[in-house]
């Protein structure tokens, strides 16, 4: 077996070393009869030719979204990945290292922390950020579970504009955890009202930015309410790439912002794993959950990184942590982090505005197709369109003529919960990657199914 | 000597030094070229970006040399020696990272209609169907993001099964030498932890533990083999008492790579187990994560499995989203979209290579050459409990007592001697702990290198040569760092130089 080193000639030394007469006597303390006699029914070992072969063929079953004209966001988006940014990730060096808690032989990966932290609080307009999290779900939850540490009170108001997995996300991590979140419902009409929900109990009002419709707000009264009556405000972002064209959270008053950063360096990866961006204001530091890297200096002064802030954490507080969380998503962290160099501020900036004018010419061939309405008054790279019949099986038809047409609204919601007025919108998102052709493609194939 | 050599760059031959990348930026480079944007009248709504961010700009040629010169700066398993208890660090091939970037799974959206990803799905159901034989379980969880989550999702699964059946229960039990994750995840699920003793044989304490267990115990959280590398002998009895009492029994499953093919954990009494993808089946641990943590079920808790999963439907594989039919029960989702999938193509890769007779022989390796570490060191250090070990050998420091050496300054020196340390004072059942992990990725030959340095280093340290320890490492780019002063006074981003700052106001 190719990765085994170990020769049956090495095996019986090695056994003759400890004195044991073979493998089964190290296994003695396991409790008679557990200790299988034959394998488990799985097939034998295979060389690497056979393997690829069948991985393959699973694969080749998809129609992936990159060989298709595609309109999918509702939370990941397709993005091109320059190929610098698969090439450094790969380098065994970031990917076969362990999380650095052994600085002096760490520094590669504490200085791309440390570098990435300072991009994700900057692009995000906050002071700190920590060095990831598992995704932008987990991360708006540990954000609820923090605020409720920060305001010590138990209720937060979930906007009807949160991506549903989101909330539900947040439901579940932070209501097991003792909040109690309550969810506005789906705001696809863009006109709650959540200054009126704040009160006394409220430890944080959770809205995003542009919001799952796509809508894009000015958040600077509700900051200002949240505030108003000592609560946070928790700014949700699902695309990260919206920061470059759009007023940063920080700006706007946000005390926490959770984000997806899977549009920067990621492939979609069928939608894991991704990377969580976390930043908060540095009062609010010691509440924040996570690793954190932070700068320090040899014995011989010379400036280094650290893992640091650990006494928040599992591995020393135990029961009293501020999260169980004991990894981040380093990997593509760092993806995240050689793409956003690679872009620096020009790149962004143009990035995010290429993705925002494609999108406006998108919106503008359907909204001028008969029978098809766009909803947004605002957006960055996605909006919502209402449809003549339900988008589900328009998004069915679209994908038999290999069109990816966008994401139905109703697939997000459970069947029946809000009654059938979401069930013609659909969700159509724009990017750098979208063609003239693509947008023809999906007028043309829009207009056969309808 | 070559170390006290002083350069005038502070490069010192391949070993090159590289500042921040906000200190190398320059307006008017690029890395990236793009296209002039469509003109269009915006639809932000007033919000647009007006304040610079501060990004620096770099060009693609800057931006390679700067990873590749910090990846220098790295030890990983590809470098050598990575002994780190319960970490698992073992070979990470290179295919699997190249089926993982396969365009038909790297580039699918999550939200696809479902019959252009049956292949996904299919892949996704076919890891599950290796897992589920491996222990020995009915049924896997597989969204869960990570090993932490994956505890959270079996201790929420056993909440939502115990508050269904109108019994809800205040404690949970977690052993002494336990991960820290054990009591956070049972804190964060709204449980009181409650803390069992080890025994002189370094397991369970059996008659403590029957002491705490009554009928106001949801679960106990138990790694198996522990913490400290044994098996735990009476498990099954443990399963026995813990369903007796009407309790469910959480196994952490950070440590499969000791039995996986040769003891199914199924076979055991357990309720629930997370399998770390990234220590048992080698999908890379990439500096701190991603991880990906599935969840194998006993029947009881099936029901009350997270969103989403798959199913076999009429039209080939479907996917349970909703809080309905299959999924009426689920307590709830834990992430966004399905799972770590690319961490899924990666451990199947793993797990068809080795197959069933490679998955028993590795782990039967990795065991091999644990005891092989505690054989050969055990007149040499200070074993803390009788053998046989599982996958990992542990220590305490005793045999640097009176030295002036501690378990650090050792670990320290072991660095220089271009070994990564093993795990350092956990578990916490053993004062000064070193806590070995080799897998079954090494060869006897590097294993009796490590064995030489150990013998030196000890010899070294009883000779009176602390300073040697104390010193240590002296040959790595960076020295000890202050992590003190880290803490004390966090710099967690670069700012700009202050004179810089007013120039830009």
């Amino acid at each position: 077996m190719r990765y085994l080193p170990l020769t049956d000639a090495d095996r019986a030394d090695m056994l003759a070393a400890i004195g044991a007469e073979g493998i089964k006597d190290l296994y003695r303390d396991v409790p008679p009869g557990a200790l299988l006699s034959a394998a488990v029914d799985l097939p034998a070992h295979q060389g690497e030719m056979d393997v690829e072969r069948a991985v393959s063929a699973m694969a080749n079953k998809n129609l992936n979204a990159a060989e298709a004209p595609s309109f999918l966001g509702a939370g990941a988006y397709r993005h091109h990945v320059p190929a610098t940014v698969d090439a450094m990730i790969q380098r065994g060096e970031f990917l076969t290292a362990y999380t650095p808690y052994q600085p002096e032989v760490s520094q590669g990966t504490l200085q791309y922390l440390f570098e990435f932290q300072t991009q994700v609080a900057m692009i995000a307009g906050m002071e700190v950020a920590n060095a990831s999290m598992y995704d932008g779900a987990t991360a708006t939850a540990e954000a609820v579970m923090m605020a409720g540490r920060v305001a010590k009170r138990k209720k937060a108001i979930l906007s009807g504009g949160l991506h549903p997995h989101y909330r539900d996300a947040t439901q579940t991590i932070a209501g097991f955890h003792g909040m109690t979140p309550e969810v506005a419902a789906p705001d696809w009409q863009g006109d709650e009202n959540l200054i009126a929900a704040i009160d006394g109990e409220t430890a944080c009002v959770v809205v995003q930015n542009p919001d799952f419709f796509g809508r894009v707000r000015d958040l600077t009264r509700l900051a200002d309410a949240c505030h108003g009556a000592g609560a946070l405000l928790v700014v949700v972002v699902t695309e990260a790439v919206s920061l470059g064209a759009i007023t940063a959270p920080g700006d706007m008053g946000a005390d926490i912002v959770a984000a997806e950063g899977q549009s920067i360096g990621n492939a979609l990866n069928y939608g894991g794993p991704t990377v969580g961006l976390f930043a908060v204001r540095q009062k609010h530091l010691r509440q924040m959950p996570g690793r954190v890297c932070g700068e320090t200096a040899d014995i011989d002064g010379k400036r280094g990184w650290v893992l640091t802030l650990s006494t928040r954490e599992q591995h020393i507080r135990r029961e009293k942590a501020t999260s169980n969380i004991c990894t981040n998503s380093g990997l593509c962290a760092l993806a995240f982090s050689v793409h956003m160099t690679l872009l620096g501020e020009t790149g962004f900036r143009q990035l995010a505005a290429i993705n925002h004018a494609n999108a406006v010419r998108l919106a503008d061939k359907l909204d001028a197709m008969a029978g098809l309405e766009v909803l947004n008054d605002t957006f960055f790279n996605e909006f919502t369109v209402r449809l003549p019949k339900p988008a589900a099986g328009v998004v069915d038809d679209l994908a038999a003529k290999g069109v990816l047409g966008g994401v139905p609204v109703s697939r997000l919601y459970a069947r029946g919960a809000h009654g059938d007025a979401m069930e013609n919108l659909l969700l159509v998102a724009a990017t750098e990657c979208t063609t003239d052709d693509d947008m023809e493609a999906l007028v043309r194939s829009l207009s056969e199914v309808l | 000597m070559a170390d006290s050599l002083k350069t005038i760059t502070g490069n010192r031959g391949l070993q090159l030094e590289e500042p921040l990348i906000f200190e190398q930026g320059g307006p008017g480079r690029l890395g990236v070229d793009f296209a002039e944007p469509a003109s269009i009248k915006n639809r932000l709504g007033g919000t647009e970006r007006t304040a610079p961010i501060g990004l620096p700009d770099l060009s693609e040629p800057q931006t390679v040399r700067h990873y590749t010169r910090i990846s220098q700066k790295n030890y990983g398993i590809d470098s050598g020696f990575y002994p780190l208890g319960s970490c698992t660090m073992k070979h990470n091939p290179r295919l699997n990272e190249k089926l993982a970037r396969l365009p038909g799974f790297a580039s699918l959206h999550p939200m696809q209609p479902l019959s252009t990803v049956q292949g996904a799905l299919e892949l996704i159901d076919t890891c599950a169907h290796w897992l589920k034989v491996i222990t020995g379980m009915p049924a896997v969880a597989m969204s869960p993001a990570a090993g932490a989550q994956g505890e959270l999702c079996g201790m929420m699964a056993i909440r939502a099964a115990l508050e269904d059946r109108g019994d809800a229960r205040k404690r949970v039990l977690v052993p002494e030498s336990a991960h820290g994750t054990n009591p956070a995840t049972a804190a964060a699920c709204g449980y009181a932890v409650d803390s069992i003793p080890a025994n002189e044989r370094g397991r369970v304490d059996f008659d403590a533990l029957m002491k705490k267990l009554d009928n106001d115990v949801a679960a106990i959280m138990l790694t198996n083999p522990n913490t400290c590398g044994l098996f735990e002998n009476d498990i099954i009895r443990i399963a026995d008492a813990v369903h007796q009492v009407g309790a469910f029994f959480y196994c952490d499953g950070a440590n499969l790579n000791a039995i996986m093919g040769n003891v199914r954990p199924g076979d055991l009494g357990i309720d629930c187990m997370h399998i770390n993808l990234h220590k048992t089946f080698s999908t890379p641990h990439g500096g701190g994560g991603p991880g990906a943590g599935p969840v194998v079920l006993s029947e009881p808790l099936v029901p009350y499995a997270p969103l989403p999963f798959v199913v076999h439907g009429e039209n080939g594989f479907d996917l349970v989203e909703h809080k309905h039919g299959a999924g009426e029960k689920s307590f709830g989702r834990l992430k966004g979209f399905h799972g770590q999938m690319g961490m899924f193509i990666r451990a199947l890769a793993y797990m068809m290579s080795h197959g069933s007779d490679g998955l028993a022989q590795a782990s039967a390796d990795a065991v091999l050459n644990a005891n092989y570490l505690l054989a050969e060191l055990k007149d040499t250090l200070s074993p803390s409990f009788d053998g046989p070990c599982m996958h990992e050998c542990l220590f305490d420091d005793s045999f640097l007592k009176d030295t002036g050496v501690s378990t650090l300054d050792f670990a320290k020196a072991m660095i220089d001697e271009g070994f990564h340390p093993m795990t350092m004072y956990f578990p916490l059942v053993v004062h000064g702990a070193l806590l070995m992990e080799p897998t079954e990725s090494e060869t006897k030959e590097t294993l009796d290198q490590f064995i030489a340095a150990l013998k030196g280093l000890t010899a070294k340290a009883k000779s009176g040569d602390a300073d040697h320890f104390h010193q240590a490492p002296r040959l790595t780019p960076w020295r000890r760092l202050d992590e003190t002063t880290a803490a004390r006074h966090p710099v967690l981003r670069w700012s700009p130089p202050k004179d810089e700052a007013q120039a830009a106001e």
